[in-house]
């Protein structure tokens, strides 16, 4: 009994210590521990979702992941200069399609920061085409046909991807602002290549879709390096490289889909969540007391352990929580009842049919394991499919559901059990009033 | 035992229930949101004064926007639905329901959703999947967890019924939000998946702990008890767990219906239904229907 008592103050301890960690925060900032957070989801703190997609058309199939990946690096570092706190830059494969999804916790007016993500700059290479080619196209095109191709330019691999740097200079003789560009080994090689084999015919450059440079090609160029020249202004000049430099986008992409949650809605979702997960939780812990009375009290302070437990996984593995996160929660607050339920009803019964009070909690825990194990199954499949289904809102959900059902899975066998155990059965085997149970001997 | 002895009614009963949804989904349909269809949706507050909406709709109209839908929230609120807006036409149209005014004072953009056509099929497609391998896998998993149990219904039979429970359970819902959607606008969105993907969950736990105690049951009866007279015991043992974890799941659904946030709020509401539909089902047609079937195979 010692043992069994022990164990019980050691979970009750263990709990007040999970308990303080996950409620510190709320109670005083200032205490210990006080300044952890919750990671909150965009409708909860406000902020913006937007989805891109990329085009990556003119890619090998071997090269579109270090392309994305280039993308992500480039658009993250936008997104950081624009001040935003813990901003997620993310990429997505779905549907066939390349995606970048970026998520800007706190920024609302969003305008500033799509501006931006959508200004940077896309640069690339085209050499000329064969005549046969181009008198081909421009004749499909007076019929109407084929009118999205270029007849006079063929796009190439070369594009700002193997840019490595850019740079303002001035032509010694004009004074002519040039806008120098120096690829990266990759990109010197293409480049080399491209110009070994257009010697004496044009190349253009084009930036964002349109030509801004158009030179012959003399030699062939080695060294990675080239100019862009003619028709600049001093400040245009240093506005593309400025632009080149905080980085070329390696693919152009589209803005898709976005969603923006204003602060005081996201306010608002927050403080009803929590409010509704207080009188959740209240209104649970009611009716056990009074259904199942002194039993009662070990579910609901096993439901306290789970609600803390898992409070705590949430802030520290974080887990992101969004509105729908929290109706996950409550569910699984829910479902850990049900555990505590079918242990107790089965203890019920097994009393009604005779048995002394602590074999028949034997029993009852024996007896509902199977089913507490086969339908919290059910709920993990469920949850499992829906991480898949994978909108950042659905996903809260079906994590905050899932971890919340393994949680209470552990809640109900170790901690009632225990608590349950500790009350002391073998005093009290004639008290129905305090188990809620008339016992008959049958 | 009393529901095994009047199954027949309660089939009725639920016969009834099923028909008046379908005649819900069919009359009302299903309004899909703006996830599914693509769109955009722009939720604002005014400082002072909602203006005159019949101003508003011609405005939107001479701009080229005639399929706008307006709906006035609360007091000055607004929410206004229309096809996806790029960058700039969203900071058009924010200039056109501040009137003149300086967007950033007369009104508050409380959110702003914009979705592609592309993502919103994507989407519909997803869904689906997903409800099809949510009923499949489920399916396989209860065949494997009674395999044991094959006399006197073979284990594949106790999946099939428990399905059948679970169609019924979203269906309900679905009903439901059909005839919400026509009154008070209420949209099929991912949430509105994501909870009908939950009941399914949901009522097989409920399904389960029954079928369970069948099981159990079976195995503890030495001679040929009547199966009929099993499953009535079995019902009636664990009625007493399946209202009781109903009640406390209804609690705290009524929790976050009442008090939650408002984006939750048709989410609560879908799972409500689902919850006591599945206890429905649970009780009143997966058990009496497995009594038939095996009566019916005689």
């Amino acid at each position: 009994m010692l043992k069994i008592r022990s164990y019980a103050l050691v979970i009750f301890l263990a709990g007040l210590a999970l308990g303080y960690f996950a409620l510190v925060n709320f109670v005083n900032p200032a205490w210990f521990l006080g300044a952890t957070q919750y990671r909150l989801g965009l409708d909860l703190q406000g902020g913006s979702h937007l989805v891109y997609i990329a085009d990556v058309s003119v890619l090998d199939s071997s090269e579109v992941r270090d392309s994305m990946e280039g993308l992500r690096d480039v658009i993250e570092r936008r997104v950081n200069a624009f001040g935003v706190t813990e901003p997620i830059v993310q990429v997505q494969r779905s549907g066939g399609e390349e995606r970048l999804i970026v998520e800007l916790a706190g920024v609302f007016n969003i305008d500033d920061a799509v501006r931006l993500i959508g200004q940077t700059p896309y640069l690339d290479f085209r050499t000329e085409r064969p005549e046969s080619e181009r008198n081909a196209i421009l004749e499909a095109q007076q019929k109407g046909e084929r009118l999205t191709e270029d007849p006079y330019f063929l796009a190439t691999a070369l594009t700002g991807r193997f840019l490595q740097k850019s740079a303002l200079d001035f032509d010694s003789s004009t004074g002519e602002p040039i806008v120098l560009l120096e690829f990266n080994d990759e990109g010197g090689k293409l480049f080399a290549e491209m110009t070994g084999q257009n010697i004496g015919k044009r190349i253009a450059i084009y930036l964002d879709g349109q030509p801004i440079s158009v030179p012959v090609v003399q030699q062939e160029i080695a060294s990675g390096r080239a100019q862009i020249t003619g028709q600049f202004q001093p400040d245009e000049a240093k506005t593309l490289v400025r632009r080149l430099n905080s980085g070329a986008l390696p693919v152009p992409i589209e803005l898709i889909s976005q969603q923006s949650v204003g602060p005081t809605l996201g306010r608002e979702a927050y403080d009803r969540g929590l409010l509704a997960g207080i009188y959740g939780i209240l209104a649970v812990s009611v009716f056990l007391l009074l259904r199942y009375r002194l039993p009662g009290l070990v579910a609901v302070l096993s439901i306290g352990f789970y609600v803390v437990l898992i409070l705590t996984i949430f802030k520290l593995l974080p887990v992101t929580l969004t509105a729908a996160g929290i109706a996950g929660f409550l569910l699984s607050v829910g479902m850990a009842v049900d555990a505590n339920i079918l242990i107790f009803e089965r203890m019920r019964e097994e009393v009604r049919w005779g048995r002394d009070l602590e074999s028949a909690l034997g029993e009852g825990f024996r007896r509902a394991w199977p089913s507490i194990r086969d339908s919290n199954i059910s709920t993990l499949i469920t949850a499992s499919i829906l991480y898949w289904f994978s909108t950042s809102i659905v996903r809260g959900f079906a994590l905050t559901l899932g971890l919340g059902v393994l949680s209470s899975i552990f809640s109900a066998l170790v901690v009632s059990r225990t608590f349950l155990l500790a009350a002391g059965l073998r005093h009290l085997k004639s008290a129905p009033l305090f188990y809620g149970v008339a016992a008959h001997k049958e | 035992m009393f529901v095994i002895k009047h199954r027949v009614f309660f089939y009725i009963l639920t016969l009834a229930l099923l028909a008046a949804s379908f005649i819900s989904i069919f009359i009302f349909g299903l309004k899909p949101g703006i996830d599914f269809t693509g769109g955009s949706i722009l939720e604002i507050e005014y400082a002072s004064q909602r203006p005159d909406l019949k101003a508003l709709e011609e405005r939107f109209s001479l701009l080229g926007y005639a399929d706008s839908r307006f709906q006035p929230t609360e007091e000055n609120g607004l929410i206004i639905r229309l096809h996806s807006l790029s960058e700039e036409e969203h900071r058009i149209v924010l200039r056109v329901l501040a009137e003149g005014g300086e967007s950033a004072e007369v009104l508050v953009e409380k959110r702003f959703d914009s979705v592609g056509p592309t993502i919103g099929q994507e989407l519909r497609r997803k869904a689906f999947t997903a409800i099809l391998l949510v009923i499949f896998l489920i399916l396989i998993f209860i065949s494997w967890a009674f395999r044991k149990v094959s006399r006197p219904v073979s284990s594949w039979k106790y999946g099939v019924v428990a399905i059948l429970a679970l169609i019924h359970d979203i269906i309900i819902p679905a009903g439901l939000f059909a005839f919400l959607g026509r009154f008070y606008g209420a949209e099929i969105d991912s949430l509105f998946i994501t909870a009908l993907l939950t009941i399914l969950g949901f009522s097989v736990h409920d399904t389960i702990v029954v079928f369970d105690r069948i099981r159990e049951n079976l195995r503890k009866a030495a001679g040929p008890e009547d199966f009929e007279n099993i499953v009535g015991k079995s019902l009636d043992e664990t009625m007493g767990r399946s209202l009781a974890t109903s009640f406390a799941l209804f609690l705290v659904l009524s929790a976050l219906f009442w008090f939650g946030a408002s984006v939750t709020r048709y989410f609560a509401l879908t799972l409500l239904v689902g919850v006591v539909a599945g206890t429905y089902s649970s009780i009143f047609l997966a058990s009496p229907l497995i009594v038939s079937w095996q009566k019916w195979r005689d």
